[in-house]
């Protein structure tokens, strides 16, 4: 359990997306379009990385043909295309089954980072930049 | 052990006693001479004029051996027949007759309007007025929409037609839009559809043309239920009436487990194609596609294996007793077939069937 | 609930020390023209000049168009080209990882279903050219499926017995969406041809063909169209069975690859049923259909089919027998299927390494 200081923000620019080890776990973190968030990096069904997946908005349909956005943004798993709310890992298609494990993600300023509770591993902070810290 | 364990009494359980109704009881082909009163004065010209009669199609051809039980020759010829050759010994509440004929298979769409509406007043004059059992499926010109709907809206009270006929291989796949007024029509007047095996030829029958042999044909007439389940389905016509049942006439039972299988695997990644499908495929086929018994394509082993195979389908809920009368699928028509469970018989030969049909008044 | 899914299982140490055979990857040309370096120049500037003419309806999109490309999207490599182009990426995502211990190719290309049929003779010797070329001689855990232009029958033998001495080719590919169905007797002398040379014949699904891909013709969606898919190859081998082919070879070993198997079982009963009442219709068919399946018949898994409850795929195996079906992976394609995940039942360990591999390495011994 803890904090843990993952990379620079500019390291994830927006509609980026990388994998991180963290005490034994794979997590996804995405910058979809400046929002930071994080999910279990293995998918349920088959185990694909989720990293490597689109973020997209959900698409509804009342009746055949009639497509509508709804603006709440998905994650597409990049094998077979199951889909899971980016904020809570819960899937579409077996949501009382299937599920990633969503994670708190942040943008913390360098200031005062080095005081902990953060768990810093390989970075050295500079004061003046932005950082994503993640909770586990 | 995975399989289920199903105490089958010993001794063979009557069908007699059931109150069944049968699902697919199929009279003669009508001839042009038992049209003739009820086409109008142009086709009444026209029938004999283009030499138009019996009207058999060679994608259900119903003048070869596996279709008429040795044992029942002759026994659909006439109410009196069918009444001595089936509905007493067997003892129906009820007994749903449908004609698979070249109605449908004529190209000119008011010729197939009129062939289709003709067929209906002579199964309506001739057998339904003729033995209080008998029910009936309403034929109509799927390649006459408009049509189609008036008739459907012309039996509205007559409530012994309980249902609209389509053939599993047709003018084109059951789902698309433009038979949308067909199904609109049929739910609003409370009518079920059914899905009947046979072809009407429009197209191969096969995705590499055409079988040399009527069996190889006849086998795939289960591949044809299963993509006509699946273009309802994505066309969302399933779920547009979600009160609309569909019953599989004659294409087997076996096939539908895998079929559900692979479309719920397509509809979790493709779903993004039809998002109007909002329901995992199972559940919707569960709530509104049936089959009927005849034949069953059962897996060997018995009712345990029956058992496994609808519990991985969903549930015997989905059955519909039917004898497909005077079709030759052996066995004596009499008695409940030995493949199913004893304990559905109250179920599939009568409950489910008055579940599956808002306008069957027994 | 107790079983929601959150993490995949991780493998354990036994899966990931089970050697595989991968019964169906994809290769693919670094560049579209790529297969124009493999054609005499004859056929190059007819290429160029005419184009290459398969009876699909469309070049530059599929008429029904797959959902991110039809591909893993993990699977484009680091160096460019698409998916499955570049072999030490296949190597590094695909084969090692997965302890692949053989990777059977099967080159989806248009070859056997060019109109043109000498074009179809010539783009099928290119397209084994370029197998053994980029592949099969790079690589030894691959191996080769013989491309042929089953159209034109004398040609097509032809091509067999120029690729049959070649052991890195193991099969025989034939395409089940033809002109006519699979067993007419047109395509008896390429079964002749596969069964003297001990190749097994596989039939892989495919999206486009000669005719519409129902009974009632086209579908609408790729949903129902990727479910059509797998209906050629059970036409295929019904075709088999009643046109006597297997009768008439019984040393015939066929192969049928990506349509899944839960279909297999329930067409094998139908089959029986049908053959039992209608048999004088067709005498050359001398036993029961399922007894030919359970002879001459295996299925690849991919795409495993997914029961609304997973303990129900016990069934199916008891159905079918573990010793019809074999590993196949598809990939690189969006369907992909992983070893040790695909059946999430668990196996008895000497299913799953018949499945997985044993399978596999008897029908071609390996
Ligand atoms: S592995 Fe993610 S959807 Fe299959």
């Amino acid at each position: 359990m803890g904090k843990h200081v993952i990379c620079r923000l500019e390291e994830l620019p927006p509609g980026s997306s990388r994998r991180v080890d963290i005490e034994g776990r794979e997590i996804a973190v995405f910058n979809d379009e400046g929002r930071l968030a994080a999910l279990g990096n293995r998918c349920p069904h088959e185990g694909a990385e989720l990293c490597h997946g689109l973020i997209r908005q959900f698409f509804a349909a009342e009746g055949a043909g009639e497509y509508e956005g709804t603006g709440k943004r998905m994650l597409r798993c990049p094998w077979h295309g199951w889909e899971f709310d980016l904020s809570t890992g819960q899937s579409y298609v077996d949501p009382a089954r299937v599920r990633v494990r969503a994670f708190d993600v942040d943008v913390a300023p360098g200031e005062g980072l080095s005081e902990g509770p953060y768990k810093i591993d390989v970075y050295q902070i500079a004061t003046e930049e932005d950082y994503v810290v993640l909770t586990i | 052990m995975s399989t289920l364990t199903i105490d089958q009494p010993k001794q063979d359980l009557r069908i007699a006693g059931l109150g069944a109704v049968d699902c697919d009881v199929h009279p003669r082909l009508p001839m042009r001479a038992d049209l003739m009163p009820y086409l109008s004065d142009y086709w009444q010209d026209m029938f004999p004029y283009r030499a138009i009669d019996r009207m058999e199609l060679v994608g259900y051809p119903v003048g070869t051996q596996p279709f008429n039980r040795p044992d029942c020759e002759g026994g659909n010829k006439d109410v009196s027949a069918l009444a001595k050759a089936h509905l007493d010994p067997l003892d129906l509440s009820g007994a749903i007759l449908n004609v698979v004929s070249g109605a449908q298979g004529f190209y000119d769409p008011y010729l197939q309007a009129a062939a289709c509406e003709a067929t209906n007043r002579w199964i309506a004059a001739e057998w339904l007025d003729r033995d209080p059992r008998l029910r009936a499926s309403l034929l109509v010109p799927f390649r006459h929409p408009e049509a189609a709907v008036e008739e459907i809206r012309r039996y509205r009270d007559d409530k012994r037609f309980v249902q609209v006929l389509a053939m599993g291989m047709g003018e084109e796949p059951l789902g698309r839009r433009t038979f949308w007024p067909i199904y609109d029509a049929a739910v609003e007047n409370g009518f079920s559809l059914c899905v009947h095996g046979g072809s009407v030829f429009r197209h191969a029958p096969t995705q590499s043309g055409w079988p040399s042999s009527l069996t190889e044909e006849m086998v795939h007439w289960s591949q044809a239920a299963a993509n006509s389940v699946a273009s309802l389905l994505s066309e969302g016509v399933l779920t547009r009436h979600p009160e609309l049942k569909v019953v599989m006439a004659e294409s087997g039972v076996s096939w539908l487990f895998a079929t559900i299988w692979r479309l719920c695997k397509e509809w979790r990644g493709i779903r993004l194609e039809v998002p109007w499908l909002k329901e995992s495929p199972e559940i919707v086929i569960e709530r509104q596609i049936r089959m009927t018994t005849a034949p069953l394509d059962a897996p060997p082993g018995g009712p345990e294996e029956m058992a496994a195979l609808m519990a991985c389908t969903g549930s015997s809920d989905q059955l519909l007793f039917a004898t497909d009368f005077p079709h030759d699928h052996g066995g004596d028509l009499g008695v409940w077939p030995k493949e199913l469970p004893q304990d559905w018989a109250a179920d599939v030969a009568r409950n489910n069937v008055i579940a599956t049909y808002p306008r069957l008044e027994l | 609930m107790s079983d929601v899914l959150t993490d995949p299982r991780p493998e354990t140490a036994a899966e990931t020390a089970t050697k595989v055979v991968d019964c169906d990857i994809h290769p693919s040309f670094r560049t579209p023209t790529e297969i124009l370096d493999y054609l005499p120049s004859r056929w190059r500037d007819h290429a160029r000049a005419f184009g290459i003419r398969p009876p699909n309806s469309m070049t530059g999109a599929l008429a029904y168009p797959r959902m991110g490309g039809g591909m893993r999207q993990d699977a484009w490599p680091p160096t460019g080209g698409p998916p499955a182009s570049d072999l030490e990426f296949m190597r590094a995502q695909h084969l090692d990882p997965l302890n692949i211990e053989v990777g059977i190719l099967h080159c989806l290309n248009p070859g056997p279903s060019l109109m043109d049929l000498d074009f179809s003779a010539a783009y099928c010797a290119a397209m084994n050219d370029w197998q053994v070329d980029r592949w099969l001689s790079q690589e030894p855990r691959l191996r080769g499926t013989i491309v042929i232009p089953q159209e034109d029958t004398a040609a097509a033998v032809a091509e067999i017995e120029a690729r049959a001495t070649d052991p890195r080719f193991v099969q025989v590919a034939f395409v089940p969406r033809g002109i006519e169905p699979s067993g007419r007797r047109r395509y008896w002398p390429i079964y002749e041809a596969a069964a003297k040379h001990g190749l097994p014949v596989a039939m892989h699904t495919a999206p486009y063909g000669w005719r519409e891909n129902t009974g009632a013709g086209n579908a609408s969606f790729y949903l129902e169209e990727h479910y059509a898919v797998a209906n050629p190859i059970q036409s295929a081998m019904t075709s088999l069975i009643f046109e006597g082919v297997f009768e008439r070879l019984p040393n015939l070993k066929l192969v049928l690859v990506e349509g899944g198997f839960a279909w297999a079982a329930p067409l094998m009963w139908r089959m029986d049923r049908e053959w039992a009442r209608m048999r004088d219709e067709i005498p050359a068919v001398r036993r029961a259909p399922s007894d030919y399946v359970r002879r001459q018949v295996w299925l690849t898994t991919q795409p495993v089919e997914e029961p609304p409850r997973n303990a129900d795929l016990k069934h199916l195996i008891r159905w079918l027998g573990a010793d019809r079906i074999m590993f196949s992976s598809d990939y690189p394609h969006w369907d992909f299927d992983d070893p040790h995940r695909a059946f999430r039942i668990g196996l008895k360990p000497e299913e799953k390494s018949a499945i997985l591999r044993d399978n596999a390495r008897a029908v071609y011994g390996f």
